[in-house]
């Protein structure tokens, strides 16, 4: 066994740990998904089908809400469009990195790609230096897309017996699980401004307009505030086009070496 | 099955979909300029950041969306003090949870 298979391995262990917290929290909400669909109007299939072809739990949850509303379906298609766009940056900035898989295997791993299945892969690539579908499966299946549909129907089916998540904290997971995996992202200045930017102007867009256009001009606006720090040599040359080392096509967002850390 | 909410569930999904496939299958984003290819790098602590902190510092109650500092931003700023200290993001998470699940029984904190 190889250095990079060794560490590939580790990095794996640790994406499944980190997955388990969010497991727990796809569980406890998907419980409650299927309670709310199902005082909704949503038989078992119903709710089950919405949660295999959209698998999008905000906008589920919204959706529900949207028919139980009688909102007319070009609105609940606008509005389900809106809050998903934030969907396009996670798949713009795992692109290159996934561009030499073959497409049937990007166009299955986009229907999984979440917030959080973004936040695992990310910080999973980060750490091993490069893609790993495998750890990408790891955490978009084994830790939401499975406990998600299987707490959906359950939810369904038990109804009313399922207490509130919120009772037992699982409320917190997922900004606890996003704030952790953002901050093994951030290995260099320049990406904390760009986080501390993002914040900044997420919260204040949220309050004043809705969470959603916060959360999305945030992430745009940071990376471009983050770009006039002058990044670290390594990382610059890392990035240029020509061939350099174990950093090439194959991964041109890879870390060069750890040495653009801190 | 209800036909209405499958043809819901289909149009939700036609408008997901698109987003999270499109640059994924858009053809030379490897050979995307370095600017491009550093604005994409930083895109994932950004989105990251943002998300956490608004689902920890914003509420939306009765169509009124505030900040609001309770017991939510004290767990998750006590899971990422772990995570840093302890680079261990399940053990951030259990102690969050179980700060926000204490708090909330003993009625420290109120449930959302």
């Amino acid at each position: 066994m190889t250095q990079a298979s060794l560490d590939v391995s580790s990095s794996r262990r640790r994406l499944a740990l980190d997955g388990l917290g969010i497991a727990a929290s796809a569980v406890g909400f998907g419980l409650v998904f299927g309670l709310t669909a199902r005082s909704a109007g949503f038989t078992t299939l119903d709710a089950t089908l919405m949660s295999v072809v959209v698998f999008a739990g905000a906008a589920e949850f919204a959706a529900v809400g949207y028919v139980a509303t009688g909102l007319p379906l070009p609105a609940i298609m606008l509005l389900t469009g809106f809050l998903n766009a934030r969907h396009l940056l996670y798949s713009a900035s795992l692109a290159p990195r996934l561009q030499p898989r073959p497409i049937v295997e990007r166009l299955a791993a986009a229907h999984v790609l979440t917030d959080e299945a973004f936040a695992l892969a990310a910080a999973h690539f980060a750490r091993v230096g490069r893609v790993d579908m495998p750890g990408y499966w790891i955490g978009a299946i084994g830790a939401v897309f499975v406990p998600w549909n299987v707490a959906t129907v359950v939810g369904v089916v038990l109804g009313g017996a399922i207490p509130d998540p919120a009772r037992f904290g699982l409320d917190v997971v997922f900004p606890a699980a996003m704030l952790g995996l953002a901050v093994g992202l951030v290995t260099n200045r320049r990406e904390l401004v760009a986080a501390a930017c993002s914040v900044v102007v997420a919260v204040a867009l949220a309050v004043a307009v809705a969470p959603s256009v916060g959360i999305i001009v945030g992430a745009l606006v940071g990376p471009a505030v983050g770009l006039a720090i002058p990044g670290p040599p390594a990382l610059e040359t890392a990035l240029d086009p020509a061939p350099m080392g174990h950093v090439g096509r194959e991964d041109p967002l890879g870390e060069p070496d750890g040495s653009d850390r801190g | 099955m209800t036909p209405y909410l499958v043809l819901v569930a289909f149009a939700m999904a036609a408008v997901t979909y698109p987003s999270r496939a499109l640059p994924l299958i858009a053809p030379g984003v490897e050979r995307l300029p370095r600017r491009a290819l550093q604005y994409l790098r930083l895109v994932g602590p950004s989105v990251l950041a943002a998300l956490a902190a608004v689902n920890a510092v914003v509420v939306t109650e009765s169509g009124t969306t505030r900040i609001a500092i309770g017991i939510v931003t004290a767990g998750t700023l006590l899971g990422l003090v772990i995570v840093v200290w302890r680079r261990n993001l399940l053990l951030g998470l259990v102690a969050a949870v179980a700060l926000v699940a204490v708090s909330r029984a003993t009625g420290i904190a109120p449930l959302p």
